[in-house]
Formats: C-alpha cells, sequence, structure tokens
C-alpha cells in the first residue's frame, strides 16, 4: 500500500519538472522507509549488510536513552529548583521577545489535569511525568527547529548537487540539542545548525566528507557567539530567575570543595552525589548529564561495531591518567588550583566527557581509521579535555574544544600510520 | 586610456589581492573589528601601494637585481613611516587603535607582491594605478568585512548604534564570534564563494 503511493508520488517528482529539484527529499523519505532501490550488484568488492542507513539508525537508537533522561532531566532539575528556592508555582515572565511559553503552557497543564488522579501534574521533582512533560515542553522545540533548519539546508544542497539526501543528518540533528542547555533560545538552535550543516559539512563535500563533526561545530558556534546562553550559571536550570552552576564549574572555582558545597547543600554525602551525577540528576546540558545513559548507549554501539571501542577506550585512559597525574601534582603540592585536586572519578562523571566520548568522538567520518591512530586518536582527546578543563582559566568544559581538536588532527594521524606502514613492509621486501 | 580603466579595475574583483592573489590575510583579520579602523588602514595601504610603486618603477632600472628587494623595501618603509606619522598626527585615537598594524603594512605581502610583479617591469603612470587597483580590491574586502562584523558583532556602524543591544536595553544579541578572529576567515571565506559564483574562471582546479 505504502510502496504504491511512494512509487506514484515517485513518478510525479521523476516527470513533473516543477518538482524535479525536490526529488532528493523523496529519495530521502523513501529508502527511510524501504531499503535504496540501487543496491550494489555485479562484482563489487565489498558487499555488506550495514549500510550508511542502519548504521545511523543504530546510532540514533543508542542516543535514545539520553534523549528520554534529557527530557525528565530538565523538568526535574527545574522544579528541584524551584523546590529549594520555596517557588511553589513556575514563574512566567518575559516580553513578547522573549516569552516564556513552555512555563505558561506548563501552569495550564497542571490546572487542566488537576483532578486526573495519578496522571494529575504538579510542579514536584518526585512527579516524574510531570518532570518529563516539562522537559519535553524544552526538548522537543530545540530538537524540531535543529531538524527542520537543518533539513532545508540539506535539501537547498542536494537539490543543487543533484545528490540524495542521507541519513548522517538524523543523527546530527539529534545529538545537537543534547549538548545544549534547555533555555537555549530557538533561533539561536537555528543558526546554530545552519553553521553545522553548510560550513562544517556541505562546503566540504556533505556527509562523508567533512573533516568536522557537524553537531560539535554547531555548538562550537554557539558557543564562541553566544556565550551567555550557554556557558555560565543563568542557562541550565529551565526556570526564569533561578542560577545554578553546574558541578563542573563549581570545580573550576574550588575544585572538590565546590562538589562537597553542592553535595550537602542536597543533604547528600560525597559519594551518593558521585552516584547522583553518574545517573545524571544533576545540572547540565539537556543530554549529557547521564553518564549511566550514554554507557547504555555505548554497549550498544560497541556490542554493534558501529562505535570503535578503540576511541572510547583510549579517551577514557587519556582522561583518566591525565586526572591522576594532575590530582598527584595537587597532592604533592606543586600546584595549588584546586581544579587539579579533582578526583579522576569525578572528571568521568562531570560535563559532557561520556556523552562526547561515546556519540562525539566516535563518529567515522571525523576520527582516525586506522586502528593504531584510533588509539592515538582517544588519547590524544582526552588529555586534551583534561588540559582544557583543569589548565585553562576561563572553561570549565573542554569536551567539544578537545574533539574538535582531535577531529582536524585525525587525518594527520592516519598519515603517519599509513606511512609508517608502508615503510615497514618495504623493509620486509628489500 | 581604457588600458589605464583595466589596470584599477582589474584587482578589485577579477584578480582581488585578498580573494584570488590571498595576500594580505593577516591585516584583514586584524583590523576588521570595527569599519573606522578598516576605512583608515584601507587607505593607508591604497596610499602606500600606489607610492611605492609609483616610486619604484620610477628607479626601476636602476635598481641592481641582486639588492632589488632591499631597495623595494626601503621604498616601502618610507612611505609606511610617513603615513604613520601622519595618522598619529591627525588621527590619534584611530592610530592608536591600529597600533602595530599601520608600521606592519611594510611587511604586507600585497605591497612587495605588485613591487616585484608589476612595478617593476612597468613605466610609472600605469605602476601608480596598479596600485590604487590593489589597493582599492583590498579595501573592497576590509569594509565588507567590517561592516558585517562590526554590525554582528557590537550592533554599530562606524560607531553608531544601528541595533540596539541587550546589554543597552534593546533587543539585539551581539554574536561574540564576530568579535574573534576566526570569524574573518569565515566571512572571507563567504566573500571567495560569492565571487566565484559569479566568475567561474577563478576557481583553481
Amino acid at each position: 500500500m505504502l510502496r504504491k503511493i511512494m512509487d506514484k508520488v515517485g513518478t510525479m517528482f521523476e516527470t513533473n519538472k516543477l518538482l524535479k529539484p525536490l526529488y532528493p527529499a523523496y529519495d530521502a523519505i523513501d529508502t527511510f522507509l524501504y531499503t535504496p532501490k540501487h543496491v550494489a550488484s555485479g562484482s563489487v568488492h565489498v558487499r555488506d549488510t550495514l549500510c550508511l542507513k542502519r548504521t545511523m539508525t543504530t546510532v540514533m537508537i543508542a542516543v535514545l536513552p539520553c534523549v528520554l533522561w534529557a527530557m525528565f532531566n530538565t523538568g526535574y532539575q527545574a522544579f528541584a529548583a524551584m523546590q529549594a528556592a520555596g517557588m511553589a508555582e513556575i514563574p512566567v515572565s518575559g516580553s513578547w521577545l522573549s516569552f516564556q511559553w513552555q512555563a505558561w503552557l506548563m501552569t495550564q497543564l497542571i490546572a487542566w489535569t488537576k483532578d486526573c488522579g495519578m496522571f494529575a501534574l504538579t510542579a514536584d521533582p518526585s512527579n516524574w511525568l510531570a518532570c518529563c512533560v516539562y522537559g519535553a515542553l524544552y526538548f522537543v522545540p530545540v530538537y524540531a527547529v535543529t531538524f527542520i533548519v537543518g533539513i532545508l539546508w540539506e535539501l537547498l544542497f542536494a537539490s543543487v548537487k543533484k545528490e540524495e539526501i542521507n541519513e548522517g543528518f538524523f543523527v546530527t540533528s539529534l545529538l545537537l540539542p543534547l549538548t545544549l542547555p534547555a533555555t537555549i533560545p530557538l533561533w539561536q538552535v537555528a543558526i546554530a545548525i545552519t553553521f553545522g550543516v553548510v560550513v562544517a559539512k556541505e562546503i566540504f563535500g556533505g556527509t562523508g566528507r567533512n573533516f568536522l563533526n557537524p553537531a560539535l561545530a554547531a555548538r562550537a558556534f554557539l558557543f564562541f557567539t553566544f556565550a551567555t546562553n550557554i556557558s555560565g550559571d543563568a542557562c541550565w536550570v529551565a526556570v526564569d530567575g533561578i542560577t545554578s552552576a553546574t558541578p563542573l564549574g563549581m570545580t573550576l572555582t574550588s575544585g572538590m570543595d565546590g562538589i562537597r558545597q553542592l553535595a550537602s547543600a542536597q543533604g547528600l554525602t560525597e559519594m551518593q552525589y558521585w552516584f547522583y551525577a553518574f545517573i545524571g540528576l544533576i545540572p547540565g546540558s539537556m543530554g549529557e548529564t547521564s553518564t549511566l545513559a550514554c554507557l547504555i548507549g555505548a554497549a550498544l554501539l560497541i556490542y554493534t561495531g558501529i562505535g570503535s571501542w578503540r576511541i572510547m577506550a583510549s579517551m577514557l585512559a587519556g582522561s583518566m591518567a591525565t586526572a591522576g597525574f594532575f590530582y598527584f601534582l595537587y597532592a604533592i603540592g606543586s600546584v595549588s588550583d584546586p581544579v587539579y585536586g579533582v578526583f579522576p572519578h569525578w572528571h568521568f562523571v562531570l560535563g559532557g566527557l561520556a556523552f562526547g566520548m561515546i556519540f562525539m568522538a566516535t563518529d567515522p567520518v571525523t576520527a582516525s581509521m586506522t586502528s593504531i591512530g584510533q588509539y592515538v586518536y582517544g588519547f590524544l582527546i582526552g588529555f586534551l579535555v583534561l588540559l582544557v578543563r583543569a589548565v585553562n582559566p576561563a572553561y570549565p568544559e573542554g569536551v567539544m574544544l578537545a574533539i574538535l581538536f582531535g577531529n582536524v588532527c585525525a587525518p594527520l594521524i592516519d598519515y603517519f600510520i599509513v606511512q609508517a606502514n608502508i615503510k615497514r613492509r618495504e623493509l620486509r621486501n628489500v | 586610456m581604457s588600458e589605464y580603466k583595466e589596470i584599477i579595475l582589474k584587482p578589485i574583483f577579477r584578480n582581488n589581492p585578498i580573494a584570488l592573489q590571498v595576500l594580505g590575510i593577516c591585516s584583514a583579520l586584524a583590523v576588521t573589528t570595527k569599519l573606522e579602523t578598516a576605512i583608515t588602514m584601507s587607505l593607508a595601504v591604497t596610499v602606500v601601494t600606489a607610492c611605492s610603486s609609483m616610486v619604484i618603477s620610477f628607479i626601476r632600472n636602476f635598481i641592481p637585481d641582486s639588492i632589488r628587494m632591499i631597495v623595494q623595501m626601503v621604498v616601502i618603509a618610507s612611505f609606511v613611516i610617513v603615513t604613520d606619522q601622519v595618522l598619529k598626527a591627525y588621527a590619534f585615537e584611530i592610530s592608536r587603535q591600529l597600533s602595530v598594524f599601520v608600521g606592519l603594512i611594510i611587511t604586507n605581502c600585497i605591497l612587495m607582491g605588485r613591487a616585484e610583479a608589476f612595478a617593476m617591469k612597468n613605466p610609472p603612470i600605469p605602476s601608480f594605478l596598479d596600485g590604487i587597483g590593489n589597493g582599492l580590491g583590498y579595501s573592497l574586502v576590509l569594509v565588507i568585512l567590517a561592516a558585517a562584523r562590526e554590525l554582528l558583532g557590537s550592533g554599530k556602524l562606524l560607531g553608531m548604534t544601528v541595533f540596539q543591544t541587550v546589554n543597552d536595553g534593546g533587543w539585539f544579541q551581539p554574536w561574540g564570534l564576530m568579535l574573534l578572529a576566526p570569524s574573518a576567515f569565515f566571512l572571507i571565506g563567504f566573500f571567495i564563494w560569492i565571487l566565484r559564483t559569479f566568475d567561474p574562471s577563478q576557481i583553481e582546479e
């Protein structure tokens, strides 16, 4: 049935002059629903059931735990912050330009569902349904804007180049919102994804030819362009007027004391708070707070062989070794800056380390291709993450910058590995 | 006459020193956060290129080949010093903002490039016009960059408020990236992209 409709629409796109430029759009929907029409046939060298579409779909499934957690935690953090500040109702304010429709809509929803028994929504962190709804009110629009604006650019470039749209963008559009704070203005998201798709990807020839991860390039653009909306204390909690430092931000100024302070503010011991951070009950960018959700995704990616375990393992090793070294320096008194004294296991659960390690650094297009190169690449990124976190006094988080730097170095690393291999084999054949 | 016109106009779009020859990029990054400084810099470079090309062209038959670079440098440096002094005397505030970059015109590749490629082989008047033309080509890119960067980076043009920024109680949120050097790379890239779309003969293989 659906096949018939698609075929009918397809011939329309192939014959009609006006619609012809839009053929890539049809083709994208068609191949998304069915197997592509043009599969490799004849004597090709490599036959694999794994196509780009399946790769990307697997990644999207792997990200799903993070997405769900993003919605829950955004709401949870907002309500928890309100509770701590003693607010009973979500404040709705702002002029026409910055009107907080999410907060307004949520107050309406709370009013409507007052009599629904167990489905009644309340602005209470223990009401998980309300948390998810409120989080979704923030996450879904950001995702929708990313997807629609990005796909329009993809469509434009595909039409001009007469190529088909491929599924690479689905992953990009899902990863970008997860790395953004909930309160990010939507028009900024639109500009960021435009930059990510056009400058970081399409200019270089589209998916497979980009040397930077488009989602991270888009985030970096936002980070440097609208710094107050994506860093600092005011943007992490989706309640107007509440500022909250992320635990990682606290480590930059006061090290472990900052973390202990946050823990005792919630009546927790340091170890309990570590588990909170591991599960993801801390303020931060929407999708990257939960190390646990990222690890579930990592399990799927490694099991299916889509994400490179070499990159993940070496990046973890690189960051932990560097964190350990910094802690050693702090412990023997070589450096007095408290940020050096943060334990390595804390670095693992704070900020975007796990998310970047599992979903961003392993992007097959921008990472190293060779096996040894992947170890070097991962270790380099892990090292750089800690370097930016600890040594740079301006940025609390270094994952984004470290991975972008790794992306730039990846072709160089591969080049040396390949050259070394060629030399080795030449010697063998003398 | 049309020959002269050709010499002046060619470097503006068809052989732009920044977009095609890729010369003088450093100063294009450094002085384009504000339109005012960019215009001053453009004027300075245009004057110095034109005058030094003309002088070098006058003495081109007397310059020994083995030390021609040094002689060109001496001529260029003299004009740069004069320009710098004039700016300090009559536009001190701008000269302070441009700081070292006026002095660095000496090392601007456009000047050496034109002296070496054009003035050493052509009579004084065409050399003078070639200097003006290349200066204008450079100015065009600088002014476009500076206008875009100042407008988006601080909501102003020539120091006058166009978009009221959020900090001043307006609606415009300045684009911090535009005040950083990398944004000039992106903008030059876009400029080259547009230029080559209209003139595909500039595309390199």
